[in-house]
């Protein structure tokens, strides 16, 4: 059963989804899903421990040795990212029937549930794959059933967000598209493993220069890298509360992943750094994401919209971490996309508790909150400490790793760039405790009571996760510099 | 070239419509002329057929012009984009491989096997159903499950608008009351149907298979509900039972994956399925083929039927 691990995380909630469409009952359905979800985060994790003994485990589809055939491939880096998606994936899941209640129909909660799986089934594909068509075949599935997701939103205006996604998506999907294919034309294979070795004899050529700006454009489009990131507040903040959760925990990661992997493994670090101006030119995005939008995010008056906004400034942070270039900066990208997904699914499910009671999610009407909700606004409080980068939080042992990483480099202003947005930060997350803990309860938040425990439970999970790998940091940091050193070649 | 300059221009939208079925039966043409026969199959069935009818079903509830309103946005950011973009890939063609040269990476590495051995390891004669059926087998699952998720997101964000009042009334039925068009259609239907049975079984020996046979059937049944209205058409193929069956494609696909894991090969290799390989191959190809025609079938119904269907909805609401 373990030798198909690999597969079986991906194939779970991909056969299940369409099984999912057979209940009548929606609590059911969801029932089932949690199982699915639950079976998809246990054998990642069996396949994460079974790479700490033994290594990279092939996985050959069809039985056809690569590169005729599909394999997944995976190592200690997607071994991390499968075991981040399927876990975030598993306790948003166990939020989603408590919080559908109030935000989605019943009659079309079973094909949310399906949609859902497919979501993460398109995501742990593209992450579990060594091929890099099979990428774009898993990036269609996710990003169309995240399309669905969006616009199955309660506010008419989801229609035009996921529309503005769909739109931004598929140019993005096209670019990553036009340069796979110009890397097959060139190599002739579709294999990364195998294209990490043909591409270097084509390298200097042109068309191997445009793949690889077509492909980098891509996937910065699909990973919100300021200034592509135009799709990502709307989206985040008119979809369903659970759909937000799911993919502000998980999407741009993904993303992020698929970017390290071709620019490390596939095209090389000596490629991508001294044929192309990519470091020079992610670091000036980088930094400009991380200001712009935490600047935007502090005037925003929509919880979730701030969220978002904030999203883009944590793009911008992991996007830094690896251009500076270094084994410490990579490690704070890689440890910072599980320690991101852990703050952002805490927040975003404390917001499906707002959202479920009081049934918005403006600043302004929040005041008093504090009081009226405890355990949320609580949580919400924790995730916005780890946002800000505070002792005691994940959010610090990232940040922490980043600015060593560009200390090593020398680099002192972009240290003292990195350390300013962590204020701003401090800024747009104090307003929220200021009017929800200082001012009296208003008529409407005076009557509320604490979210239903099928919402708290999993943001308190979270929440804790948040606490404790900030302060036992053995684990995370131990896989993530593994798995940033294999990716510079450094055998640890 | 010239036909997407007119699409790009023309503000009657019926003429873009097609404009754009002749555009895609033009490139079907060129697939030909490169000796893609499979892709050209696909292309005119998918681009000059059902997506023609389903932009067609679309105009029908949006109506067929639009005006060109003045507008003060000036997309020159757009433009430039575009121009860069385009040039780029200019740029970039410039040190490919010449087309059609043997000595290619693509001529060189992957495809030789492909060629030469897939006659003894898969043993059917069209090689391009080898290495989508089997070779890259996962692909195809995944590109099956990509029609699927469009289906259900068709189906989540248009369906359940339809109820009582379209079993009282049964107008529309006659939504298209011409004689000749019933008879000369309902001669048709039954041909169009065992074409695409035959695209699907003869996939393995020459151009065609499910993604192909599922558009023609989808076709076949389309028609009928163009004909004798839509509501008598979803009276034979129930909402529930289209999109469960759409479902069942995919198991079927997956199901042949998990059967072979079960007898102890990796996912999807239909070797071990039967004692004999090849026609272990045999069998498994033409399993998931039917998956694939299955949901591609089922995916298009659920499209057209939720497209038609809002349209039947506004027609009601004006009478």
């Amino acid at each position: 059963m373990l030798a198909h691990a690999p597969a079986l995380t991906v194939l779970v909630p991909l056969l299940a989804a369409p099984l999912s469409l057979v209940f009548v009952k929606s609590r059911h359905c969801w029932i089932f899903c949690l199982l699915v979800t639950c079976a998809s985060l246990v054998l990642s994790s069996l396949m994460l421990g079974q790479i700490l003994d033994t290594g990279t485990i092939i996985y050959t589809m069809g039985g056809w040795p690569a590169p005729w055939g599909i394999e997944y491939r995976v190592d200690l880096l997607n071994g991390f990212v499968l075991l981040l998606v399927s876990l975030l994936g598993f306790i948003v899941m166990m939020a989603a029937d408590s919080s559908l209640e109030k935000e989605i129909d019943t009659d079309k909660r079973k094909f949310f549930y399906s949609s859902y799986l497919l979501c993460l089934t398109g995501m742990l594909g593209i992450t579990a794959t060594g091929d890099a068509f099979n990428v774009f075949v898993f990036l269609e599935i996710s990003s169309l059933s995240t399309y669905t997701l969006i616009a199955m939103g309660k506010d008419r205006k989801a229609l035009w967000a996921s529309y503005q996604y769909l739109i931004m998506g598929t140019i993005g999907a096209t670019f990553i598209l036009i340069g796979i294919g110009l890397m097959y034309a060139m190599t002739g294979t579709l294999n990364m493993h195998d294209l990490s070795i043909r591409l270097p004899e084509v390298e200097n050529t042109r068309t191997v220069f445009t793949a690889f700006a077509f492909f980098m454009v891509g996937v910065c489009l699909k990973l919100a890298l300021f200034p592509l990131h135009l799709w990502l507040p709307n989206a985040y903040t008119y979809a369903p509360s659970i759909v937000s959760a799911l993919i502000a925990a998980t999407a741009t990661k993904v993303a992020v992943y698929v970017m390290l992997r071709f620019v490390f493994t596939i095209f090389g670090i000596e490629f991508s750094f001294e044929h192309m101006p990519l470091q020079e030119v992610l670091i000036a995005l980088g930094v400009a994401g991380v200001l712009t939008s935490s600047i935007i995010a502090i005037y925003q008056t929509n919880l979730k919209r701030l969220a978002a906004y904030s999203s883009v400034a944590q793009v911008g942070y992991m996007i830094i971490g690896f251009a500076i270039g270094n084994v410490t900066g990579l490690t704070a990208t890689i440890l910072h996309l599980f320690n991101h997904a852990l703050m952002k699914g805490a927040l975003f499910l404390a917001m499906a508790g707002i959202m479920y009671r009081l049934g918005h999610v403006e600043i302004k009407n929040l005041q008093g909150l504090g009081r009226t909700m405890p355990l949320t606004m609580a949580a919400f409080v924790v995730g916005g400490l780890s946002l800000i980068g505070v002792p005691l939080t994940v959010g610090f042992v990232s940040k922490w790793y980043l600015v060593l990483g560009i200390i090593e480099q020398g680099w002192w202003l972009l240290a003292v760039l990195v350390l300013f947005g962590s204020l701003l930060a401090l800024i747009y997350i104090w307003r929220v405790i200021e009017i929800a803990y200082f001012s009296p309860p208003n008529a409407s938040t005076s009557q509320v009571s604490e979210a239903p425990a099928m919402i708290l439970i999993p943001t308190w999970i979270l929440v804790l996760g948040n606490i404790y790998f900030g302060i036992d940091t053995d684990l995370t940091v131990g896989i993530t510099s593994l798995a940033a050193q294999s990716l510079f070649g450094v055998s640890p | 070239m010239i036909t997407a300059f007119v699409i790009s221009r023309s503000t009657d939208l019926l003429a873009s419509i097609m404009l754009t079925g002749i555009f895609s039966l033009l490139s079907a043409v060129f697939f030909v002329l490169m000796d893609a026969v499979d892709v050209a199959f696909t292309e005119a069935a998918v681009g000059a057929g059902i997506s023609t009818i389903l932009m067609l079903a679309t105009t029908s509830l949006i109506g067929q012009h639009y005006e060109r309103r003045p507008t003060r946005h000036i997309p020159v950011y757009a433009l430039i984009v575009v121009v860069v973009t385009g040039s780029l890939l200019v740029y970039g063609t410039m040190d490919m491989p010449v087309f059609g040269n043997v000595d290619t990476p693509v001529q060189q590495h992957v495809a030789p096997r492909y060629l030469n051995q897939s006659g003894d390891e898969i043993g059917i004669p069209n090689v391009v159903t080898s290495v989508l059926a089997s070779y890259r087998g996962f692909d195809t699952f995944g590109e099956t499950v990509v029609i699927f998720t469009a289906g259900l997101g068709v189906l989540t964000l248009l369906g359940f608008r339809r109820t009582e009042h379209q079993k009282n009334k049964n107008v529309i039925a006659a939504m298209y009351p011409h004689k000749i068009l019933r008879v000369i259609g309902s001669l048709l239907i039954p041909p169009i149907m065992l074409f695409a049975l035959y695209v699907q079984f003869h996939g393995d020996f020459g151009p065609g298979g499910g993604f192909q046979a599922g558009v023609i059937f989808a076709v076949a049944i389309i028609l009928h509900s163009m004909l004798f209205g839509l509501a008598k058409t979803r009276r034979i193929f129930k909402d529930r039972s289209i999109y469960l069956a759409a479902g069942a494609g995919v198991l079927l696909y997956g199901g042949v994956g998990i059967v072979s894991m079960l007898k102890g090969g990796d996912f999807l290799d239909y070797s071990v399925l039967l004692s004999n390989a090849v026609s272990g191959q045999h069998i498994g190809i033409l399993l998931v083929e039917l998956g694939v025609g299955l949901t591609v079938a089922t995916v298009m119904l659920i499209i057209y039927f939720n497209f038609s269907g809002r349209a039947d909805h506004q027609h009601e609401d004006k009478t």
